[in-house]
């Protein structure tokens, strides 16, 4: 979208996190390079989601360190600080405000104020309202802007959900399961659209869609029981030992 | 807006001028609130052999539905739009109605049973001598009018910031302001707080001074209180159509995504509720003067329970609803205590069974599709918290 943020790194450190004995991650070491476009698979239970919920601040670590550029701890902040410092978020089950038009998601998701006294006498910015449109047409819901969420197809409301991360222009994109419901055309949109981000943005994509992550990752993160099994090129990854004993070969 | 909203069809309601448009049935409601506080003074003013006169006791009953209606309205704002069932608005309606009636006590001066200047009846019964630290000043409107706002919009701002900031939701926060409350009622019951004890306060003689049995008295507290709920009804319409508004529903469907926006959910709902208990305050105020009596029994739980009923019979989300459920269901309550007192009850539960099975939007909801503002809902109620 805009060229202006350069993004931070993010550093996951010995990210250790357990429920009730079982670790769902294991002293997790991860960079993500400013403007890397970064893909993430495992099997069910690897551990995906749960660092995305500790990056996010929904969950807090056992042990570890996880910041973001040299100067934030995001083990210190609110989801909502963690959120206005440039971390965005796509669910994997795509969840929008169902009683809210879909021109209202993206307004709520626009950068701007977030303090409940400014955002009383907040309007729509010109500059918001271009924004809308540019982001209404990137996700092809022009048609529907005022519809309410709530009655839009699943992948309608995937795009709706990409949207509002669009709105948000945060540094780091996490993107959980984008195209899960999407047609194959829909799909390469999707894929299209996450590798024009990156370069100006970073991106984390967790997907089980294998072609799709062949056709957007550059580098990509085998996890595996709560740590990292293997990292490297797409090929480079299909063709370990250890990741074609325990997922690919399955 | 470039593209014509498809799903909404050209109405009534969208055709009304400024701040009401898309809003029929707060337009309805203001004509309501308008024609009471012309008819009113005109039907109640004229000869008591006039078939067209209004009686004191029709005319408390108005007053007392209005200050309801804004009880209502309070609760609506919080549950219809936010998701906060509160079970304990009846605290913040009797702490206000406690702050008017400590000033009104205070006005009887000399005219009480024991004469004692300064010290209420109450008091003197206790053997009391000075007169506790905290009705210093309540002897002055402009003391004890701010503190009808104050008192329970500090409750509020204190319960409701623990509550909130512990992440206390759903059913345990219905339950513990229902244990506020409950609270409440037993340290009113005191004797030794100074708040009369199980009596409360009566036996008011004026207010502001103005004799509080003069009919012209009573017709300008009902003229004052429609004024009021107009008044509230505006600031609350305000609110929900704001930017701030859409950011209180879309806590209500998904509070944590609302969350990974970057809005601090707490702050939202904390202001919100202290809002809406400074709305119920004032709606306790103006009830104590118009009633003539304040005791602990305001505090009971099931004063509580039963605004919800009235929201929920009138149709939450809408805030005109609320008032509509409040007239409603209280003329029925009046009705019915009269000619079957025994039945009232069960007709209240079956009411709220019948509306919650049949009637998921409300009375409001019948209402003709000309009025109708948002487009048709579908999918999960408006409490499905999607996580």
């Amino acid at each position: 979208m805009s060229g202006k943020t350069v993004a931070d790194t993010l550093y996951l450190e010995r990210l250790t996190v357990s429920f009730d004995g079982f670790k769902a991650l294991n002293a997790l070491t991860l960079y993500v390079e400013p403007g890397e476009l970064r893909c993430i698979i495992g099997p069910n239970g690897a551990g995906k989601t749960t660092m995305m919920d500790v990056i996010t601040g929904k969950t807090r670590p056992d042990e570890g360190r996880c910041r973001f550029g040299n100067t934030l701890d995001l083990l210190t902040m609110s989801e909502p600080q963690i959120a206005r410092a440039g971390i965005g978020r796509k669910f994997q089950k795509p969840t929008v405000f169902e009683h809210l038009t879909v021109a209202e998601n993206l307004e709520l998701a626009l950068a701007g104020p977030r303090n409940f006294w400014r955002v009383l006498r907040a309007r729509l910015t010109p500059a918001g309202r271009d924004r809308m449109d540019s982001v209404l047409q990137t996700t092809g819901l022009g048609d529907r802007r005022d519809t309410l969420a709530g009655v839009l197809g699943h992948g309608q409301k995937q795009w709706l959900e990409i949207g509002m991360l669009l709105m948000q222009d945060p540094k780091l994109l996490l993107v959980d399961e984008p195209v899960a419901g999407m047609t194959p055309q829909e799909t390469e949109r999707t894929a299209e659209l996450l590798v024009s981000l990156s370069g100006t943005h970073s991106v984390v994509v967790v997907e089980h869609d294998m072609e799709f992550v062949r056709s957007i990752a550059r580098r990509v993160t085998v996890l595996h029981e709560g740590s990292v099994l293997a990292e490297g090129s797409m090929d480079q990854v299909q063709n370990n030992q250890d990741v074609i004993d325990v997922y690919l070969g399955a | 807006m470039a593209t014509p909203d498809s799903r909404r069809s050209a109405s009534i309601a969208d055709r009304l001028p400024g701040p009401l448009r898309g809003d029929g049935g707060g337009a309805v409601l203001y004509a309501v609130l308008a024609g009471l506080a012309i008819g009113v003074p005109i039907l109640a003013l004229t000869p008591d052999a006039s078939a067209l006169h209004l009686s004191p006791y029709a005319l408390t009953l108005i007053g007392k539905y209005l200050c309801y209606a804004m009880l209502a309205l309070a609760v609506d704002l919080i549950w219809g739009y936010c998701g906060i069932l509160s079970l304990g608005h009846a605290a913040f309606f009797s702490l206000g109605g406690y702050a008017m009636g400590m000033y009104l006590m205070r006005q009887i001066g000399t005219r009480g049973v024991y004469g004692d200047p300064v010290l209420p009846d109450f008091m003197v019964f206790l053997n009391w001598k000075t007169l506790p630290w905290f009705w210093t000043g309540f002897d002055h409107a402009w003391v004890a009018f701010p503190m009808v706002l104050i008192v329970p919009g500090l409750l509020a701002l204190a319960f409701g910031w623990l509550a909130f900031r512990s992440r206390v939701t759903g059913v345990y926060f219905s339950i513990i302001t229902q244990a506020l409350s409950y609270a409440l009622l037993l340290a009113f019951f005191r004797n030794d707080m100074g708040f009369g004890g199980n009596n409360g306060f009566t036996d008011f003689k004026d207010l502001l001074g103005f004799p509080l049995t003069a009919p012209s008295t009573r017709v300008a507290l009902v003229v004052i209180t429609a004024l009021a709920l107009a008044a509230s009804y505006a600031l609350c319409r305000g609110l929900v159509r704001s930017r701030a508004g859409r950011v209180i529903r879309a806590i209500r469907d998904a509070e944590s995504r609302t969350r990974f926006l970057g809005y601090p959910v707490e702050h939202y709902k904390l202001w919100l509720f202290v809002m809406s208990a400074i709305i119920a305050g004032v709606a306790g105020a103006l009830y104590v003067p118009q009633v003539g009596i304040i005791n602990p029994g305001e505090f009971a739980p099931i004063n509580s329970i039963e605004i919800v009923i009235w929201v929920a019979v009138g149709g939450r989300g809408t805030l005109y609803g609320a008032v509509a459920g409040a007239f409603l269901v209280n003329y029925a309550k009046t009705y019915f205590t009269a000619a079957l007192p025994e039945v009232w009850l069960y007709a209240l539960g079956a009411l709220f069974i019948v509306v919650t099975l049949l009637l998921p939007n409300g009375i409001v909801g019948l209402r003709p599709s000309a009025w109708r503002v948002t487009p048709k809902r579908t999918g999960a109620g408006p409490e499905a918290e999607a996580a």
